[in-house]
C-alpha cells in the first residue's frame, strides 16, 4: 500500500514532501488514528490533503496511507431515517461508541452492516441486467421501498440470483457475467464518489411544480420538482424555518436535510420533530422519508466543505430509483466559507472579500446536479435543490448570493424588516422571483383551476400597487388619497395578513392545500371586485371598513379547515350580503 | 523530563518560531522559560503551524523580554490542558486557567483539553425550559431557554454589564425545581473597573461562592485572551455535565477576543477575509458558542450569555455579524433608547430568541404568551411605521389610529421595556403588562391574537 509521510502541519491542511504516488481527490488516512483525508493538490515537489477531523496531535513523521478511491458514500438500505456527519458516518453510531462528544478518528461503517432485511429479489438467471436495473427490493422503512440497482457502467447475464429472503447489505444477492467474460458479484450496496453526478439517460424541461404547501411559495413564486432555489437572508429572517416547512409538508417522497456549519441544536430539533410529526400522505413518521447530514458549525470545516456533496450523491441515488427527492442545504454561505478558509490556508489568490475565484464555478456544478431526469432504467425521478444563502451583514451583494443568483432559477428573498414585524414567512414578494411560473402554468391551470395564474397575477400586481402607494403615503398621510387607492391598500392588507402570513404554528395553516390557496385568492378578488363597485357609485371606504368582512376574510386561514373548502361559498354569499347592506343603508 | 531546546529562530509580535525539534505535534503545548533582567519568567505557548523540524508557536503571555538566545522551550506532549474539581467554585483565575487568588493550585485528578470536542448532536436534548430573568423585555419578547446561547449585542457606554448582572442576580429556574445556577464568568480584555464591577455584584447578591471567574483585563497579555473562553467552557462543562450543575456563562467582551484573533493571525501572513477579520472567524466562534446545551441522560445544562459590543453601534460589523448567524437570538441594545434615559435599553425589534417558541405558552409560561409577543412586536414595528410619517408630515396630521400607535409606543418603552435596576418581574405580571398597554390601541388593530385568547385574556387584564 503507497503512504507517505507528513511533513507539515497548518490547520486542517496537511503537507507530504516530495513526489508521491497519490491521486488527485484520493482519500487518505491520516496517522495511526486514520483521520480520514483527501489529497487536494499535487506537485512535484508537495502533496496537499485537506483531513476531515481534527488535527491536534498530529506530528511530522506520521504516515498518511492511500486508498486508491476518491472520498465516497455506501449506498444501500440503512439511509433513511438516520443521521449522518458530513463524510456520512452515522453519529447515532458514533454516539454509542464514544458518547456525548465527536471524538476522532472513530472507524464505524456507514449503514448497519449486520442488520438483516427483508429482500424481495427481481431479477432470475440467464436475465440480461443492464445499468439501474432493479435487482432487489428492500422495504427500508414503512413509506419508502429501497429498489437496489445494479450500478452504473455495468452489465451483463445473471448467472446466479440468491432467493428472496433475509440478508444483510453485504451478502451476495446475484452474479452476473459481464460483457468480457468476468464474474460479478452483486450486493445490496453500491458506494459512489461524492464529487460525481450520478449518470441519467436525459433531462427533462421542468413541468410539475413541488408543492410546498406554503402560499407564498406555491402561489407567488412556485419552484418546480427538479428545480433550484435560493433562499437568502441575514440572521432572525427565517432561513431555517422556511427549510424546514418545505421538507416537513413538501410533496417529495424523500428529503435530505443537509445542515451544513449551522447550529447543533436545530440538527437535534429536527431530529425530535420529525421523528413524532407524522406525515399526512402516508400515515408514518416524517423521519421515515428523511435523512440528515449534521456538520454544525463546530464540526471540522473540511468535513463541512464534503457535506453537501455527500447529501447530493445520496439524493442522486433515490431519484436513480424513481423518487423525486428535494435537498435543503442549510447553508450554502457556510460551505462557500469552508472553501474560504480552506483557500486561505492553502494561500491561494484569493478573490472577491477572500473567497477563492473557482467558487462560483463550484455553486453551479452544484446546482447543475438537480434536475427531473430520466434515469438509466428508464424512470422518471427528480432531485430539487433548496439552498439557504447567510448573506453576511444581510447585505444581499455579498459574492455568495450574487452567484447563487446566477445559478439557481427560483429567489425567496427574505427581509429583515418584515421578520422584525413578525410577519412570517418574512419572503419579500417585491425582491423574490421565480423563472418556473411559465413553465409550471400549463400544469396550474389543468390541475387547480383555469383560473389560477391569473388570480396570482392579479394578487401581485395588487401588491405591486400598494408598494407604490405606501411612496406617497410617507410623505403625505394615507389621508388625503382618493378612495379607489385607500381600497387598494385596504385590499393589499388582506392579501399580506390573511394570504401571506402563515403561521407555522398552526394546526390547519401549518400547510395548505393548493385548492385551498385558490379559493382563497378568488375570495379576496372577489372582495376586491364588489368593493370597486361601491366605490365608483361613491361609498367611501370609511363605510365599507365599519363592517367586519375585511377581518373575517383575514381570518379565513384559521376559520376554514383544509377539508372544509364548501365554507367558501358562505364567505361568497357573506360578501354579496355586504355589498347589499351597504348600498341600502347608504343608498 | 524532556529535552529542553535553547534559543530561537524568529520572534514576530506574540509568535516565535523554533528549528531543530523532534516530536513536535501540531496543537501541543511548550513551556518556555526566559532568562531576563530580572530573573527566570515562565511562559506558555502553544504550536499553531509545524513543517517538519521547524514549529510556530503562539506566546499567550506575549513576548517581552524573549530575546534569540534566551529562551529555553519544552515540549509538554499535550494541549492545553485544565484541572477541574467542584471546588473551583469561588476561585479566581487568570486567563488561562491559573489561580490568582492565593488559595493555591486546583487539587484534582480530572484533566481536561480545552479546545474540547464537538457535540454529537444525536446526544443532545432540545432545550425547553426557560430561565426566568425577571427583567419584562427579556421574558416577554425574548425568552432565555436554559441550554441556549443567547448575546447581548452592545455599544461602547451601553449599560450591558448591569444588564447581565441584572440577569445574573435574577435569574430563577421557575417555582418547581431546587436547582441553582452556578455562574462561570470569563472576562477578555474587559477594563478593571468592568471586572470589579462583576466580582462586587456577585459578592453583594452573595453568590460569589457560586461562581468561577476567569479574568483576562484589558492590560493583560493579547493572546492570553484566545484561551480564556475555551478555559471557562471547559469548566462550564464539567459542572454541568459531569457535575449536573446548571451552569451560566457569562462571556464580556467577544469583540477584544476577536481583535486578539485577527491581531495573530496577521502575524503569521494569513490572507484576511473582512474587515482584516482571518477567514475562519465564523469557525473560531462557532467553537465557543457551540459549546452550550443540554445532552440527554444530564441533568445539567450550560446556558450562554456572551457580551459583544458593536464596532462604532454597527451590526453589520463582522462579529456581531457572525455570531447572529450562530447563536440562538440576540438581545440589542440600542444608544437612542438609552439616551431616553430608559433602562434596560433594549431594541426589541432586532432582538430575537430562537428557542423561545418551544419554550413557552401552556406548560411553561402561560397560554397567551406567544400572542401576546406577536402583537407587541408588529403593534411596535408599527409605531416606527407612525413616527416616521409623523416626523414628515407632523403629529397633528397623522390619522387617528396613528396617533393611538405614538402614544402605545411611548408607554410601551417606558412602562414594558423600561424597568428599575433591581426590579424584578414575575412572567404573569409581563404578560398582564403587556395586554394592559394593548389597550391603549383599537380591538380591530390586534390582528395576531387567535379569537380564543382574546375573548378570554382581553377583558379579564382590563380589570386590573
Amino acid at each position: 500500500m503507497k503512504s507517505g509521510l507528513i511533513f507539515g502541519i497548518n490547520g486542517p491542511v496537511i503537507y507530504i514532501k516530495g513526489r508521491t504516488e497519490f491521486l488527485m481527490g484520493e482519500m487518505v488516512y491520516v496517522s495511526e488514528e486514520k483521520l480520514v483525508g483527501e489529497v487536494i493538490s499535487l506537485t512535484d515537489n508537495m502533496t496537499t490533503i485537506q483531513v476531515y477531523e481534527e488535527t491536534s496531535g498530529l506530528k511530522p513523521g506520521d504516515k498518511v496511507y492511500g486508498t486508491d478511491r476518491a472520498i465516497f458514500v455506501t449506498l444501500a438500505p440503512g439511509i433513511l431515517n438516520n443521521i449522518f456527519d458530513g463524510i456520512e458516518r452515522p453519529l447515532g453510531a458514533i454516539a454509542d461508541n464514544s458518547g456525548i462528544y465527536i471524538s476522532r478518528g472513530i472507524s464505524v461503517d456507514s449503514l448497519d452492516t449486520e442488520k438483516l432485511w427483508d429482500v424481495n429479489i427481481k431479477v432470475k438467471e440467464g436475465q440480461t441486467v443492464f445499468p439501474g436495473t432493479v435487482i432487489a427490493e428492500v422495504p427500508e422503512t414503512r413509506a419508502i421501498v429501497h429498489k437496489s440497482m445494479v450500478p452504473p457502467k455495468t452489465e451483463g447475464v445473471v448467472v446466479k440470483a440468491a432467493p428472496s429472503g433475509q440478508y444483510t447489505i453485504n451478502d451476495t444477492i446475484a452474479v452476473i457475467r459481464l460483457d468480457d467474460g468476468t464474474e460479478r458479484e452483486l450486493t445490496l450496496t453500491q458506494r459512489w464518489p461524492i464529487r460525481v453526478p450520478r449518470p441519467t439517460l436525459k433531462r427533462f424541461p421542468s413541468s410539475k411544480p413541488l408543492v410546498t404547501g406554503q402560499r407564498i411559495l406555491d402561489t407567488l413564486f412556485p419552484i418546480a420538482k427538479g428545480g433550484t432555489a435560493a433562499v437568502p437572508g441575514g440572521f432572525g429572517t427565517g432561513k431555517t424555518m422556511t427549510q424546514h416547512q418545505i421538507a416537513k409538508w413538501s410533496d417529495a417522497d424523500i428529503i435530505v436535510y443537509i445542515g451544513c456549519g449551522e447550529r447543533g441544536n436545530e440538527m437535534t430539533q429536527v431530529l425530535e420533530d420529525f421523528s413524532k410529526l407524522v406525515d399526512p400522505k402516508s400515515g408514518n413518521p416524517l423521519m421515515d422519508r428523511t435523512v440528515l447530514i449534521a456538520n454544525t458549525s463546530n464540526m471540522p470545516v473540511a468535513a463541512r466543505e464534503a457535506s453537501i456533496y455527500t447529501g447530493i450523491t445520496l439524493a442522486e441515488y433515490y431519484r436513480d430509483m424513481g423518487y423525486h427527492v428535494a435537498i435543503m442545504a442549510d447553508s450554502t454561505s457556510r460551505w462557500a466559507e469552508a472553501l474560504r478558509e480552506l483557500s486561505g490556508r492553502l494561500e491561494e489568490m484569493p478573490a472577491e472579500e477572500g473567497f477563492p475565484a473557482y467558487l462560483a464555478s463550484k455553486l453551479s456544478a452544484f446546482y447543475e446536479r438537480a434536475g427531473y431526469f430520466k434515469n438509466l432504467n428508464h424512470t422518471e425521478g427528480s432531485v430539487s435543490i433548496i439552498g439557504a444563502v447567510s448573506p453576511q451583514g444581510g447585505d444581499f451583494s455579498e459574492p455568495v448570493t450574487q452567484n447563487t443568483k446566477r445559478f439557481v432559477r427560483c429567489f425567496w428573498g427574505l427581509d429583515k424588516s418584515l421578520a422584525y414585524a413578525r410577519h412570517f414567512p418574512a419572503i419579500h414578494w417585491l425582491t423574490s422571483y421565480s423563472e418556473y411560473l411559465g413553465d409550471l402554468a400549463p400544469w396550474y391551470n389543468e390541475n387547480v383551476g383555469s383560473d389560477f395564474v391569473s388570480c396570482r397575477n392579479q394578487i401581485l400586481a395588487l401588491l405591486n400597487q400598494e408598494s407604490n402607494l405606501i411612496e406617497i403615503v410617507k410623505l403625505i398621510g394615507s389621508d388625503v388619497l382618493p378612495d379607489d387607492q385607500k381600497l387598494t391598500l385596504e385590499i393589499a392588507r388582506i392579501i399580506r395578513l390573511g394570504f401571506l402570513q402563515q403561521n407555522a404554528f398552526h394546526k390547519e395553516d401549518t400547510c395548505v392545500p393548493l385548492e385551498k390557496q385558490l379559493k382563497m385568492m378568488q375570495t379576496i378578488l372577489y372582495l376586491n371586485t364588489k368593493c370597486k363597485a361601491l366605490i365608483a357609485m361613491g361609498m367611501p371606504v370609511s363605510v365599507l371598513k365599519r363592517h367586519n368582512i375585511f377581518e373575517r376574510i383575514i381570518a379565513i386561514k384559521y376559520d376554514v379547515p383544509n377539508d372544509r373548502l364548501d365554507m367558501f361559498d358562505g364567505y361568497r354569499e357573506e360578501i354579496d350580503r355586504f355589498y347589499d347592506k351597504v348600498i341600502q343603508e347608504n343608498a | 523530563m524532556s529535552i529542553a531546546y535553547l534559543g530561537l529562530s524568529e520572534i514576530n509580535g506574540p509568535l516565535i518560531a523554533l528549528e531543530g525539534v523532534q516530536d513536535a505535534m501540531y496543537d501541543e503545548i511548550v513551556e518556555l522559560t526566559v532568562e531576563g533582567l530580572n530573573g527566570k519568567e515562565k511562559k506558555i505557548g502553544r504550536i499553531i503551524e509545524i513543517y517538519e523540524d521547524k514549529a510556530i508557536i503562539q506566546v499567550f503571555e506575549g513576548t517581552e523580554n524573549m530575546s534569540l538566545n534566551n529562551t529555553h522551550t519544552r515540549l509538554t506532549g499535550h494541549p492545553l490542558e485544565i484541572t477541574l474539581s467542584e471546588d473551583m467554585l469561588g476561585r479566581t483565575f487568570n486567563g488561562i486557567g491559573q489561580p490568582i487568588d492565593n488559595m493555591g493550585s486546583v487539587v484534582s485528578d480530572i484533566k481536561r483539553d480545552v479546545n474540547g470536542k464537538p457535540l454529537n448532536p444525536v446526544t443532545r436534548e432540545y432545550p425547553r425550559n426557560y430561565i426566568r430573568t425577571g427583567v419584562s423585555a427579556i421574558d416577554g419578547l425574548t425568552t432565555l431557554i436554559r441550554g441556549q446561547k443567547l448575546p447581548i449585542f452592545s455599544g461602547n457606554g451601553l449599560p450591558h454589564n448591569q444588564l447581565a448582572a441584572q440577569i445574573v442576580k435574577q435569574a430563577s429556574l421557575g417555582d418547581d425545581t431546587d436547582d441553582e445556577l452556578v455562574v462561570v464568568f470569563a472576562a477578555m480584555g474587559v477594563k478593571y473597573d468592568v471586572a470589579e464591577f462583576f466580582r462586587s455584584t456577585f459578592e453583594e447578591s452573595r453568590v460569589l461562592d457560586h461562581v468561577v471567574m476567569f479574568l483576562n483585563l484589558a492590560n493583560d497579555p493579547v493572546v492570553e485572551r484566545l484561551i480564556t473562553p475555551k478555559v471557562a467552557l471547559t469548566t462550564a462543562e464539567y459542572l454541568a455535565f459531569d457535575c449536573g450543575k446548571q451552569v451560566l456563562v457569562i462571556l464580556t467582551d467577544m469583540t477584544s477576543y476577536a481583535e486578539a484573533l485577527r491581531e495573530v493571525s496577521s502575524s503569521k501572513g494569513e490572507i484576511p477575509s473582512r474587515k482584516g477579520y482571518p477567514g475562519y472567524l465564523y469557525s473560531e466562534f462557532a467553537t465557543i458558542y457551540e459549546r452550550a446545551g443540554i445532552v440527554k441522560n444530564s441533568n445539567g445544562s450550560v446556558t450562554q450569555i456572551p457580551i459583544l459590543s458593536m464596532p462604532n453601534d454597527d451590526i453589520t460589523h463582522p462579529i456581531p455579524d457572525l455570531t447572529g448567524y450562530i447563536t440562538e437570538g440576540q438581545i440589542v441594545l440600542d444608544r437612542q433608547m438609552h439616551g431616553q434615559a430608559i433602562y434596560p435599553p433594549i431594541n426589541v425589534l432586532p432582538s430575537l430568541s430562537r428557542l423561545m417558541k418551544d419554550g413557552i405558552g401552556e406548560g411553561y409560561t402561560r397560554e397567551d404568551h406567544q400572542d401576546v409577543a406577536n402583537q407587541l412586536f408588529s403593534a411596535y414595528a408599527k409605531v416606527g411605521e407612525a413616527r416616521a410619517l409623523a416626523s414628515v408630515i407632523g403629529e397633528d396630521e397623522l390619522s387617528a389610529s396613528d396617533k393611538k400607535y405614538l402614544e402605545f409606543g411611548r408607554a410601551f418603552e417606558t412602562q414594558f421595556v423600561g424597568q428599575a435596576e433591581y426590579e424584578n418581574r414575575d412572567i404573569i405580571t409581563t404578560l398582564n403588562l403587556g395586554w394592559k398597554l394593548l389597550h391603549i390601541l383599537p380591538k380591530e388593530e390586534l390582528d395576531r391574537i387567535d379569537t380564543k385568547i382574546m375573548d378570554k385574556y382581553y377583558d379579564l387584564s382590563a380589570e386590573e
